[in-house]
């Protein structure tokens, strides 16, 4: 029987860790996410990992570089503003090509902004954020139970690309509490081997992590092969759901928690007898252009609905490139839409 | 040690440096300090088991020059990321090599909070009173006075402060288990330095704690001196800034 618990998205994020073999975590308080540090710092131990309160999230970012460069899962969590600092980080991570999951439950900004869901950091998850040319595998939950799902895949995918993963949610998310059926416990010793780690040159030549190659020849050829891997990902790995898509007239894309408002605009709009479907990308890198681009060429608008200025809007907007009007409908500093705002905003579209 | 007939092979390069050319200026301490790190790594016999952790500034090539597994960390950030390392696998035997610039400037925090949770790391902080990789500037550890291509008229204390006192700051904390600092100006200092970077690996080999070994080191381009003359400013007017010997030692 599957087991089933009552949590919030914050703790059941990091139970969904511990299952999927994180044995090192690293962090530094920081609201609406301090639940994942306080669940890891209570539970990690047991599991035979590592807890750490950093002093900032700039050396939590540092100490998961040097857990994951020793062969062992490792995740940081941390709010918009402590993201901010976690990005040199994160840089150096993607140029060493080490996996880490980082959870970002996004909060109002900019500067210090407030401790309210929004989606103000997309541009800063999707877009690299960090100096150089890199991109993070970035997974975006709507429910408790798809974000302890996505935690597993973050993992996985970070470990098979050799590329960090983010978990883009946001303060609603990480503060609600919904039943979840946790994933299975899984044992590190029997993930893949990463014989790229530092476990001591015995037996063997000594292995190096690094981001640094002095000639440009020799970084070229590094961004080229990384680039290979990412060409690989957005190939392979792209993530959506659909909701009463086939006939609609109007479609919404939206994610995270305001994906799941949409679906609630979406079920009133039906009730209605409006043809309105949603369209809600899970994987925000690398992002579901292809079926956007297809349902554009029906329906006579893309109405894209975010907790932000418009910033996933723009790659709604690449991939319909002209083929429909593509309206925006925002919020922003921590105000959530009800679903009756974005039902009006759909009338004046249908 | 090899024999031939007539000759008996009592000095070579340490067992865990690998081949790759140094690529330090002539006379810099630098070169010193890592044989006498591969010397300490091969007393101990702990090759296999080590991870050297690499700074930004000269040294940023270190993870290379050891026959050892090797990371190349963020500026400042080493202590961090060797904190990472060592908690994620506690048979490890972890160093981390840094500078003035990258240990007590922009990786204050990390140096400070990895020796307060005593993290079971050995710290090597070579101390050159300069930023020698960028090209001379300033650093916390400049002297008064001294002038360096950021501070032109010389150091002046009452808008840039005195030199920093890492090897005190850190031994003011309760968890390090061994904190010193040490010269290389001399024969008999180099003797010493030797003795005290293998007693700190020794004391995270029996899993003792932390340990910081600050190395008073020259910089001869950067200061622009000839090595001997920079060996004699250490000896001269460097010590008297940073005193020699061992500061904390609770092994």
């Amino acid at each position: 029987m599957t087991e089933r618990q009552l949590m919030t998205g914050n703790e059941a994020m990091a139970e969904a860790a511990i299952r999927a073999g994180c044995r090192t975590y690293f962090g530094y308080p920081i609201t609406p996410q301090n639940e994942i540090l306080e669940y890891m710092a209570a539970h990690l131990p047991a599991a035979g990992g590592a807890f750490v309160q950093a002093e900032s999230e700039v050396a939590a970012i540092n100490m998961c570089y040097g857990a994951s460069a020793a062969g062992v899962r490792t995740m940081t969590s941390s709010s918009s503003p402590g993201i901010s600092l976690k990005l040199e980080g994160i840089s150096y991570l993607a140029g060493a090509d080490l996996p880490c999951v980082i959870v970002n439950v996004m909060r109002g900004g900019p500067g210090l902004g407030n401790i309210a869901p929004a989606q103000g950091d997309y541009f800063q998850a999707t877009k690299g954020g960090g100096h150089g040319d890199y991109r993070v595998i970035v997974l975006a939950p709507s429910t408790v139970q798809e974000a302890a799902e996505l935690v597993g895949l973050a993992f996985d995918l970070s470990d098979r690309y050799r590329v960090p993963a983010m978990i883009l949610a946001d303060g609603m998310l990480g503060q609600m509490m919904e039943p979840v059926a946790l994933p299975p416990h899984r044992d590190p010793a029997t993930l893949p081997p990463k014989p790229w780690a530092l476990t001591g040159a015995k037996g063997r030549e000594p292995n190096y992590v690094a981001s640094f190659a002095l000639d440009p020849k020799d970084l070229r050829e590094l961004n080229l092969r990384r680039h290979e891997r990412y060409r690989e990902i957005a190939a392979r790995e792209v993530r959506w759901e659909e909701v009463a898509t086939e006939d609609a007239h109007v479609l919404l894309v939206a994610y995270g928690t305001m994906g799941r408002i949409a679906k609630t605009v979406v079920r009133r709009a039906r009730g209605e007898g409006l043809k309105v479907g949603l369209l809600r990308p899970i994987t925000l890198w690398p992002f579901p252009y292809a079926p956007i681009r297809e349902l554009a060429a029906r329906v006579r608008a893309v109405l894209t609905v975010e907790l932000s200025a418009g910033q996933m809007w723009e790659d709604v907007r690449l991939a319909v490139e002209g083929r429909c009007p593509t309206p925006f409908y925002g919020e922003m500093g921590g105000v959530v839409p009800t679903p009756d705002e974005v039902l009006a905003e759909v009338k004046r579209l249908a | 040690m090899p024999k031939t007939e007539t000759m008996t092979k009592v000095f070579a390069r340490p067992r865990s440096l690998t081949e790759k050319k140094f690529t330090y200026c002539p006379g810099c301490h630098h070169g010193l300090i890592t044989r006498i790190l591969g010397g300490a790594i091969d007393k101990l016999g702990i090759q296999e088991r080590t991870v050297v952790v690499a700074p930004v500034g000269c040294a940023v090539f270190a993870y290379e020059w050891f026959r050892c597994d090797g990371v190349q960390a963020a500026h400042g950030r080493a202590a961090a990321v060797a904190t990472g390392i060592k908690r994620a696998n506690p048979d490890l035997v972890v160093i981390s090599y840094q500078g003035d610039g990258d240990l007590a400037a922009i990786g204050t925090a990390e140096t400070i909070h990895a020796a307060n949770r005593g993290e079971a790391i050995t710290v090597i902080f070579v101390n050159n009173q300069i930023y020698g990789m960028t090209g001379g500037q300033m650093a916390p550890t400049t002297l008064d006075g001294q002038a360096t291509t950021s501070s032109p008229r010389g150091r002046d204390p009452a808008t840039m402060g005195h030199p920093l006192r890492v090897a005190e700051m850190i031994a003011a904390l309760q968890a390090p288990m061994y904190v010193t600092r040490q010269a290389l100006y001399d024969a008999k200092h180099i003797a010493q330095a030797t003795r005290a970077v293998e007693k700190a690996l020794r004391y995270q080999v029996e899993k003792r704690g932390y340990s910081l070994v600050e190395i008073l080191a020259n910089c001869p381009t950067g200061w622009k001196m000839p090595p001997v003359k920079a060996n004699e400013h250490i000896a001269a007017t460097v010590t008297g800034v940073f005193p020699l010997g061992d500061l904390v030692d609770r092994g």
